[in-house]
């Protein structure tokens, strides 16, 4: 009996649900820094956001 | 008798976060602000907001009383959750959605599937899908808001509804929509808060991880004939394979709402709203730590209040609730909880309502706006969808509040029973009409348009059709099959009881399945996915010069 559950399928679920948030900050530390490859134009993601403030706008 | 401070406290809430969404951050940080000027959205504030809008009360009220029924293998949800949810969602869908998004130029879910696929019937057929079954959901939320506040400030149901949506109303026409992710950002914390509390006073006060676990463990034997018959096992152990619980934990709760989130019209617009992929890694610890935060707590406090309610009244929660699911978790705050945290509490739930619906009546908003009446309707010519975008979120909310209201009104528990689906009828409807075609869309070049939009109508109609007629919790509540034919589920078969002339129900299986508690997802989604393969695969492929604009040039060779 682990973590007082009798049933393994659902300590393993408790302690996946752990693991995986785990995992989630490991990731994020990891690649805090990691710079994307290829970088989008600027020209594009400035129409991109002119458009969503558009958008925006209409709500 | 609801405290002075209590509803102090709450007038004090809704005043600073509508406060806030109102001046603050709507003028000064537009999208162009962030991705053009260099400013960032903080990661922090990324992460917690897409986590804010993801949980809403119903994961925490509603599913956290499924846990008290069916014990700790609801975390198997919160696995999917943090998984599915936030890993693979961020890592995977965040980054291709993203970037495509940007060489689409799409602000919107069904635009960025209709301009993919360069089809505007898709967008507008994507679009009403949410317009039509998205109010469901928000109404499912807003009942769920609505039940706690009537409850904590001792006020009817119908006027909580009232109160509560005309907050939201003024809080959505005030601006605090997609633009305020700060507001979002800050009922995230106060959630993120209010849960860890929850927890840590939890398994202290019931005698620490192990001991109530035991404890819990222990009262396998005190599960009711009725859920035992079901193949209930005890609140620490798995339903039997096979059972209808099972079915009902695996196929619906788990799975159905596990995969349905990668597939969310209104989560994934917002891997849209950050600058780069670099943004979006960041997100990921947040992201992670907040869902396990919100349902792994929420599910494993739902799971031991049986344990509290055995000690202080010798009943288990659902037998202590009345029968009552969704009042389990808010009876066993108002108990076993100090005052205080009770406030707290109420700001968490209000907190995790309102972040959820703004993002629902915006998505709705531009659904009918931008994508049905701008681009189906008038084929992209003209705009004129201010209007249209702000009659939908008038109609959106109209619509959720009226099946708040009318339905209990009309059919009484019936009318609540079709509501209270309504979460899992969307996430359900959104993984086998969206999820194939997205999933297409992002990672390969031979999806053809004939078959995105037959992958997403056989997903969209299979889905229906099967909670209309087969899932036996929906085709109960929706009561058309049996106006039609006389059962609750065509998978029920009606054969002779044991004394003469009695006719009882019997569940038409085969081996382990148990056709009515099988979930849509399960039959849907799979047809949805064969349906695209097989339609592409005989369909004309897009040009070249259309998929470089969506994918890129291919990198040169070296």
């Amino acid at each position: 009996m682990l973590l007082g559950i009798e049933d393994p399928w659902v300590w393993l679920a408790y302690v996946l649900c752990i693991a995986s948030a785990l995992l989630c900050v490991v990731w994020g530390f990891l690649r805090w820094n990691r710079e994307d490859a290829v970088e989008e134009p600027e020209a594009e993601i400035r129409h991109w956001a002119e458009e969503e403030d558009k958008v925006e706008e209409e709500l | 008798m609801p405290s002075l401070w209590m509803t102090l406290t709450v007038i004090i809430y809704l005043f600073a976060i509508g406060f806030l969404g109102y001046r603050g951050f709507r003028s000064t940080h537009t999208a162009s602000d962030y991705m053009v000027a260099g400013r960032r959205i903080h990661p922090y504030v990324m992460a917690m907001s897409y986590g804010a809008t993801f949980i809403s009360t119903s994961a925490i009220v509603g599913f956290g009383g499924a846990a008290g029924v069916f014990g700790m293998g609801l975390l198997w949800l919160t696995f999917l959750n943090i998984f599915l949810g936030i890993f693979v969602a961020f890592v995977a869908f965040g980054g291709r959605t993203r970037v495509m998004g940007l060489r689409l130029d799409a602000h919107t879910f069904p635009e960025l599937l209709g301009r993919r696929y360069k089809s505007r019937f898709l967008q507008g057929a994507a679009a009403v899908i949410i317009f039509v079954f998205m109010p469901l959901y928000a109404s499912a939320v807003l009942i769920g808001a609505a039940k706690y506040l009537g409850a904590q400030l001792g006020i009817p149901y119908e006027t909580a509804l009232f109160i509560f949506s005309a907050i939201i109303a003024l809080y959505v026409i005030m601006g605090g929509i997609k633009g305020v992710m700060y507001t979002d950002a800050l009922q995230g914390t106060i959630m993120l808060l209010g849960m860890i509390i929850l927890i840590v006073l939890t398994y202290k006060s019931l005698g620490g991880i192990s001991a109530s676990h035991r404890e819990l463990s222990s009262l396998a034997s005190m599960v009711p004939e009725k859920l035992a018959k079901g193949g209930h096992l005890g609140w620490t152990a798995m339903p039997k394979f096979g059972s209808p619980l099972w079915w009902t934990l695996v196929s619906t709760i788990v799975m159905g709402v596990g995969i349905g989130v990668l597939a969310m019209p209104q989560l994934a617009v917002r891997y849209m709203t950050v600058k780069s992929n670099k943004e979006l890694n960041r997100a990921v610890p947040v992201g992670g730590v907040f869902i396990l935060v919100m349902t792994g707590v929420a599910f494993v406090v739902g799971a031991l209040t049986n344990v509290y309610f055995f000690r202080t009244v010798g009943k288990i929660s659902i037998a202590a609730a009345a029968g009552d699911v969704e009042a389990i978790i808010p009876m066993y705050i108002k108990q076993a909880m100090p005052a205080w945290f009770s406030i707290l509490f109420m700001l968490t739930l209000l907190s995790a309502a309102m972040s959820t619906l703004s993002s629902q009546f915006h998505a709705m908003g531009t659904s009918f706006g931008r994508d049905l009446v701008e681009q189906a309707i008038r084929k992209g010519k003209g705009v004129g969808g201010v209007l249209a975008t702000r009659l939908g979120v008038l109609i959106g909310i109209l619509v959720s509040v009226w099946l708040g209201y009318e339905l209990e009104k009309q059919f009484g528990k019936e009318g609540i029973a079709i509501v209270a689906r309504g979460t899992a009828i969307f996430f359900g409807l959104c993984a086998c009409a969206f999820l194939p075609m997205y999933v297409g869309a992002l990672w390969t070049r031979a999806v053809t348009k004939a078959g995105a939009i037959a992958g997403m109508l056989s997903g969209a109609f299979a889905s229906l059709l099967w909670m209309l007629f087969v899932h036996e919790k929906e085709s109960t509540a929706l009561l058309l099959c049996n106006k039609l034919f006389g059962v609750r589920s065509l998978a029920i078969r009606m054969v002779e009881g044991p004394e003469a002339g009695q006719m009882v129900e019997q569940f038409i299986k085969h081996g382990k399945i148990i056709w009515a508690f099988v979930d849509p997802l399960i039959i849907g989604l799979p047809l949805a996915i064969v349906v695209t393969v097989v339609v592409s695969l005989l369909t004309r492929k897009f040009s070249e010069e259309h998929l470089q604009r969506c994918f890129g040039a291919p990198p040169k060779a070296v």
